[in-house]
């Protein structure tokens, strides 16, 4: 097969290209610059897309011999990915880019630009399995290193994308694929992990949505009486969940810890409770997408509701755009604006987009 | 088999300077020395210079040899208008095109930004002309003010060949020194420094079938300059660096046989190159040509260079799948981190962004055959219907 192997500049992307040229495929490389401004020189594990970057993945394209190219989607990841992030975190939500770039990038803007060039997929560095079935469709998977298990971010995924994705590392560990990149010659093997968001390279959040949204100053509410207890300069600034700054003159008002439970976009509010006010065990998502057949009726599955959080197990029913999921126990800090993704032991069912949690009886 | 369509990046080294830079390299001699080796190492580059100011209508004294045609570019630039500013304080503007290469534009900008020149940027028409008309007219909104005239002699993405001698004319009725950046053009096309009147002039000789990374600017003896880099003071003072002896040799040997062959392969290489322009422009797909186009012509374009046009295509797509098809050519533009970014010659020219997106630049040389040409014909088809349905599907 003719295919882009994806090449960050890190460390698992240059493993997933050299195993597909390793597996008999016809391989180009491709680095995405996705920023309309690069930086020379990487700054810290934050941040990506630096000229350094691009020039890493050209260095390992060279080693494997393989023709390198600088495709520029700055334009798109800033509509799709970047004014996507602002908008979801201005009306109260809690996107993650990550799932959202997967679905309008890497696996679209980018595969669909492969293919039309007469490639036959898109292979990247992440940590996920795809299994092909005797009747030649495609399932995804967890990969076999559950702590660097990447299925999360790819739950959004419908069966088309999967057909043209490819996932070289997903039957490896992290430290593996460190020992083959060494043994392979690749300086780029000792290359931290990224974190966070690579379009905040600072990691400030708050900061970098208070320069896009401006100030708005607004109320801190008590959950249980209503009354306003503190104030705040942005309700988007403040996630379910959150403990640390919420701006209260003291961090509890009667020895208990303070947690956002709630954020009002429309009323710019942002409401504090106790622990117990933030479990749930229901919760309903839209913007349904499937790796497969959307399930009908009534399923058990296992629901995973952060990049690396624990899986629940529950029932999901769905309804076309909209999925309802209850959970067998209690989960905590559930933002709306995350992702639920849905598993059946380890193939991913699914996802949806938060949003809305309860607590039912 | 690849079709190497690129030789305005680079060209391939004609034998006869191989010859000369390997039978070079394998001989000790520091040019500074005086000892027997240094000695002879003068030799060679003093016959070199001889041999390059001959071939290039200079006198030996007004070469100084430099790394290569950035380093000749920031000198003359940045070195002239220090000197001029150094004089007269309030000679601190620099008239120059809007679509110099990045050594010329980028050494304006940074004297802009952090030594408080002030720049008038005149810009072509839609062939790439800059007209003494227009030079004239940057140069009158201030007279007093200006330090440095700087056009290049030959574009390197559209190869539109400037009126050099009559520009240079019109600085010099103010007075004003005259800087031309020649890479393109020498070798390609008749060069002689004195006859154009120009004080100041940058080759380079990868361009013309000798090594990396070695050139010269052609400086006369009355320019007056602050030498850019410090040191044992080579070159009139004005360029420090153990010169590169087997370099400059080969450099020498490429100036003189591209010049003694230029009309011959200069005729050869029209020919090519209208067939080329004359079978994309019947290919259908909308394709244009940009620049000065006649048939048969190499006075207002560069013998080797088309320059095209195609509607509804990323120039970078187009790059891969012909690279894909064996042919090797370039989108013209410069990179950001391997990203082509709209080029701002086409921009300069008055091309919307959209149109300068969809360029590519095909350039010819000493080793191009009609077999070239056939393949870049044959390829071009199967690429553009393929970009086309790419930049559908992004946008």
């Amino acid at each position: 097969m003719r295919v882009v192997a994806a090449m960050s500049g890190g460390v698992d992307s240059a493993v997933a290209a050299a195993r597909m040229l390793d597996a008999g495929h016809e391989v180009v490389g491709v680095h995405l610059a996705l920023s309309q401004s690069a930086a020379t020189l990487r700054q810290s594990a934050r941040g990506c897309c630096t000229i350094e970057d691009a020039g890493d993945a050209r260095r390992v394209a060279d080693m494997l011999g393989i023709p390198f190219y600088v495709w520029d989607m700055a334009a798109r990841f800033e509509r799709d990915v970047m004014e996507d992030f602002v908008a979801e975190y201005a009306s109260g939500r809690t996107p993650n880019p990550c799932l959202r770039c997967n679905e309008k990038i890497k696996f679209a803007a980018l595969l669909d630009k492969a293919l039309a060039l007469g490639f036959d997929a898109v292979a990247t560095g992440h940590y996920a399995q795809v299994v092909t079935r005797q009747d030649g469709t495609r399932e995804l998977h967890r990969a076999v290193d559950h702590a660097k298990d990447q299925s999360y971010v790819l739950g959004v995924l419908d069966a088309a994308q999967l057909a043209g994705a490819f996932f070289p590392l997903g039957d490896t560990t992290k430290p593996d694929i460190r020992a083959e990149a060494r043994e392979r010659g690749f300086y780029v093997a000792n290359k931290p992990d990224s974190h966070d968001i690579c379009f905040i390279a600072d990691g400030d959040t708050k900061g970098w949505l208070t320069e896009r949204l401006g100030e708005h100053p607004g109320d801190v509410l008590d959950a249980v009486t209503g009354s306003v207890v503190g104030s705040h300069t942005g309700s988007y600034g403040f996630t379910v969940g959150q403990r640390r700054g919420l701006g209260l003159a003291r961090s509890s008002l009667d020895g208990d810890p303070r947690f956002v439970v709630g954020v009002d976009a429309a009323r710019n509010t942002v409401t504090i409770g106790t622990a117990d006010l933030l479990g749930v065990n229901a919760l309903r998502g839209d913007h349904a997408r499937w790796c497969g057949p959307a399930p009908e009726g009534v399923v058990p599955v296992g629901a995973q509701v952060r990049a690396h959080g624990a899986e629940v197990p529950g029932l999901a029913w769905a309804s076309g755009d909209e999925v309802e999921v209850r959970l067998e126990t209690r989960l905590r800090g559930v933002a709306p604006g995350q992702s639920v993704v849905l598993y059946d032991g380890t193939r991913v069912v699914g996802s949806a987009t938060i949003a809305s949690t309860w607590l039912a009886s | 088999m690849t079709a190497y369509l690129d030789h305005a990046a680079t060209t391939p080294m004609l034998p006869s300077a191989i010859a000369a830079m390997t039978e070079q390299l394998a001989v000790t001699g520091n040019a500074s020395s005086l000892h027997t080796s240094g000695r002879l190492a003068r030799r060679v580059v003093e016959e070199a210079r001889e041999r390059l100011a001959k071939a290039l209508g200079a006198r030996p004294s007004e070469v100084v040899l430099t790394s290569g045609g950035t380093e000749a570019d920031n000198l003359a630039v940045a070195g002239t208008w220090a000197a001029r500013r150094a004089a007269d304080p309030a000679r601190v503007r620099i008239v120059s095109s809007s679509m110099e290469h990045h050594a010329v534009l980028d050494c304006i900008e940074h004297l802009v930004t952090h030594e408080g020149a002030k720049v008038t940027w005149v810009d072509p028409d839609r062939t790439g002309l800059v007209s003494e008309a227009s030079v004239r007219a940057a140069i009158e909104q201030d007279p007093e003010s200006v330090a440095l005239v700087t056009v290049m002699w030959a574009n390197n993405e559209v190869g539109t060949i400037q009126p050099v001698a009559a520009l240079a004319a019109v600085a010099h009725e103010f007075e004003v020194p005259f800087h031309s950046d020649a890479v393109q053009a020498a070798g390609h096309v008749p060069v002689d420094f004195s006859e154009s009147g120009a004080d100041l002039l940058t080759v380079t000789a990868h361009k013309l079938g000798g090594p990396l990374g070695v050139g010269a600017l052609l400086a006369r003896r009355d320019a007056v300059l602050v030498p850019q880099t410090f040191g044992g003071g080579q070159e009139r003072q004005l360029r420090s660096g153990t010169l590169d002896v087997p370099a400059i040799r080969a450099f020498a040997v490429a100036v003189e046989e591209s010049v003694e062959r230029l009309s011959l392969e200069s005729q050869r290489l029209v020919t090519l190159r209208d067939r080329l322009v004359t079978s994309a422009l019947g290919l259908g797909y909308g394709v244009e040509v940009t620049g000065p186009w006649e048939p048969g012509d190499a006075v207002r374009r560069l013998p080797g260079n088309a320059h095209l046009l195609v509607p509804g295509c990323e120039g970078d797509s187009l790059l891969y799948l012909l690279d894909a098809a064996g042919v090797e050519c370039s989108t013209g533009s410069a990179c950001q981190a391997g990203v082509p970014q709209p080029s701002h010659v086409l921009l300069a020219m008055g091309l919307p962004e959209s149109v300068a997106r969809g360029a590519l630049r095909l350039t010819l040389g000493h080793t191009s055959t009609d077999a070239d040409v056939d393949a870049v014909v044959a390829a071009l088809p199967p690429a553009i219907e393929r970009a086309r349905r790419a930049s559908g599907a992004v946008t």
